[in-house]
């Protein structure tokens, strides 16, 4: 009679690892899996980022857009910045957006108007990249579009240093114009901005 | 059968109903309607179809005089080539591919006998395309612009003894002239004529009280209205018609004055041209007024039943009005539902080495008017004689500060609240001469004082007059 050749004790003990292990990871990817079906609700939400209500605030000037007299106003805000150049523009837009999508907004602009990202490029190139939303449901005429158009460009070029020129782009494409008026094909000149956004305050 | 009288008196009774009979039909029948094309190659007249309602055309009869055309049918295919630019159509629908894109057009494509007919009313969608310019369609009255093409003209009355009206036109005309008791008629049937801002002038006279436009069936017609025998008379290179009163003695010698039917009309010496001090030789307008926006591009949507597009048209027609009445030959450049690009639209400007150039636009939200002129975008120099495209405009920049500067101070002056800022509103940074653009909104919370009469006219007469007070110093543009 033969008798069965017994499991080295090792060997089960690694086993036993190995099980335990294996349950731990199923564990863990399964809550991996239900936060991220989770995810989509969050992206889908076309509301403006707040800026974070964490970091350390500073002082700034957004030009404000006022439909009632057609002028550009500066206005002292405290916002929380972060230290990159990059995302301090982005603050800066998100917190004027703010302003505009708020229920007493002097320029109303439609929901779900988001910046999406700026870009600032050296030497002095700056690339603001609006949602369609933005664009789409932008009111139409010649005036309130480039009242939207100076009151980004201003308020990122004054608080931005050394940017010379200035692109809009909607989802990251090339578009001929906001909504059938301000030019959006071109690169806008930083210094002809300012004077338009001189003449503009000049209607307070 | 032999030929007896009950017969012959049947026979006869039967020839004479059937003579009757097909008279009727002929009189009775309606005029065959035609379509009418003016274009720098030729003008020309095309039978119209009707088929499912609609008016149709042959496309490659229509395109034939324009430039080198071909079209092949294949089942249910058509492939039409003009030049460069392929456009295939299907029988019986209406959309055809068109510039590699899909295009609608309204009716539908119909193909008999391998020949391609299409709707009249599509040929503002699909010739602007195939032809790579502007395309002015009247439909009612089958009349069709290709090019900027369109003869302008105004009327005023003199203050001699007696009165003379005088016709100023932008182009050459060659009307036939008839007369009857009351009226004296121009039919401009190869002329490229249309229509004033108002078809119904009144001259305040009693003599020669009012004249009216209309056009039909291809023919455009100015009807004088007057209370004594009148005759007409050429002068300035057919370009002025100036009807007279006519004396005793003229009337007897001058047929036209008092005999029925059409008759030539009677060039007589050139006369003083109507005032256009264009320096530019290959000038043919001083002022090119643009219309903004036009067909799929609506502008802004001004209420549930405005558009700005058809608020713009109005306008640049009663500012052509005024202009030409002093004196300034002007061009719309979008005098119908058409589209047109801003890059069309610069090209055809500077083309024409027009002085000015207006772009009117109009907004819901006031007040007043507003006037824009370029903001330069960021761009690069010119090079040597090419000038940079998206700021040609440099070179011209202060003349056009002049023009809205002087139509500023005109506005004030009618108390019309106005504004003057640079704005990034093309093309007018593609302009090489003066551009200015408008922006005409209500002086309050009444959006229908936008179609009023008396207000359009009270902001495009204060237009006129600034640019014809800074006329001469328009004329330097580049």
């Amino acid at each position: 009679m033969r008798v069965a050749p017994e499991i080295p004790r090792q060997f089960l003990i690694s086993l036993a690892v190995l099980v335990v292990a294996l349950a731990g990871m199923s564990m863990y990817a399964w809550r991996m899996r239900k936060a991220v079906v989770g995810t989509p609700a969050a992206a889908n939400d076309t509301r403006p980022l707040a800026p974070p209500v964490a970091g350390p605030t500073e002082r700034v000037v957004l030009f404000v857009a006022h439909d009632e007299d057609g002028s550009l106003r500066g206005e002292s805000a405290q916002i929380p910045m972060p230290s990159g150049r990059q995302q301090r523009a982005e603050e800066l837009l998100r917190a004027l957006l703010s302003i505009y999508l708020d229920k007493s907004s002097p320029h109303p602009l439609g929901a779900g108007a988001e910046v999406r990202s700026v870009f600032l490029v050296d030497p002095g190139v700056a690339v603001i990249d609006l949602n369609s939303a933005f664009a789409d449901t932008h009111r139409s005429g010649v005036l309130v579009e480039e009242l939207t158009i100076a009151s980004l460009i201003h308020t990122v070029s004054v608080n931005t240093p050394d940017i010379m020129k200035v692109r809009i782009l909607v989802d990251g494409k090339e578009r001929d114009t906001l909504a059938g008026h301000a030019d959006l094909s071109s690169f806008y000149e930083v210094s002809a901005v300012n004077q338009l956004a001189v003449q503009l305050q000049a209607a307070q | 059968m032999r030929w007896t009288e009950p017969l012959r008196g049947a026979g006869v009774a039967a020839m004479a109903g059937a003579i009757v009979l097909l008279a009727l039909v002929f009189l009775g029948a309606a005029p065959e309607k035609h379509l009418t094309v003016y274009s720098i190659a030729a003008n020309y007249s095309l039978p119209l179809v009707q088929r499912e309602g609609r008016d149709y055309v042959g496309l490659l009869e229509l395109l034939e005089p324009l430039g080198k055309v071909n079209a092949r049918a294949d089942g249910v295919r058509w492939r039409l080539r003009y030049y460069r630019e392929e456009v295939d159509f299907q029988a019986g629908k209406s959309r055809c591919r068109l510039q590699g894109r899909d295009t609608d057009f309204p009716g539908k494509f119909l193909l008999e006998n391998d020949r391609g007919l299409v709707p009249v009313s599509s040929l503002a969608v699909l010739l602007p395309k195939i032809l790579g310019g502007p395309v002015t369609l009247h439909e009612e009255s089958e009349r069709l612009f290709v090019g900027s093409i369109s003869i302008h003209f105004t009327a005023s009355l003199s203050a001699d003894n007696p009165p003379r009206l005088v016709f100023n036109f932008t182009g050459p005309v060659n009307p036939g002239v008839s007369t009857e008791p009351g009226s004296l008629r121009l039919a401009f049937t190869r002329d490229p004529v249309v229509s004033p801002a108002s078809p119904t002038l009144t001259f305040g006279s009693k003599a020669i009280p009012s004249a009216t436009f209309s056009e039909g069936n291809g023919i455009a017609v100015v009807v004088v209205n007057s209370t004594v025998p009148v005759m007409a008379s050429f002068s300035n290179d057919r370009r002025t018609i100036s009807i007279t009163q006519t004396s005793g003695a003229v009337a007897q010698n001058a047929a036209p004055a008092t005999a029925a039917g059409t008759t030539p009309a009677v060039p007589t010496a050139p006369a003083t041209p109507a005032a256009n001090n264009a320096s530019n030789a290959s000038r043919r307008y001083f002022a090119v007024v643009d219309a903004s926006h036009g067909g799929d591009d609506h502008g802004e949507t001004l209420s549930t039943t405005l558009l700005e597009k058809d608020v713009t048209v109005v306008l640049a027609r009663s500012l052509r009005q005024e202009l030409e009445s002093r004196g300034i030959t002007t061009l719309v450049l979008r005098d119908s539902d058409a589209n047109l690009s801003v890059d069309q639209r610069a090209v055809f400007a500077n083309a024409d080495h027009a002085a000015i150039y207006i772009a009117v636009h109009a907004a819901s939200h006031g007040p007043g008017v507003r006037i824009y002129t370029a903001m330069l975008p960021y761009g690069d120099d010119d090079h040597g004689p090419f000038r940079s495209w998206t700021t040609a405009q440099r070179g011209a920049l202060p003349f056009s500060q002049t023009a809205a500067s002087a139509v500023s101070a005109e506005l004030q002056k009618r108390q019309i609240s106005v504004r003057m800022l640079a704005a990034p509103l093309r093309p007018l940074n593609n302009l090489t001469g003066a551009a200015i653009g408008l922006e005409v909104a209500p002086s309050g919370a009444d959006l229908t004082q936008l179609t009023a009469p008396d207000y359009q006219q009270l902001v495009t007469s204060a237009v006129a007059t600034a640019i014809a007070a800074v006329h001469d110093q328009l004329g330097g543009a580049p």
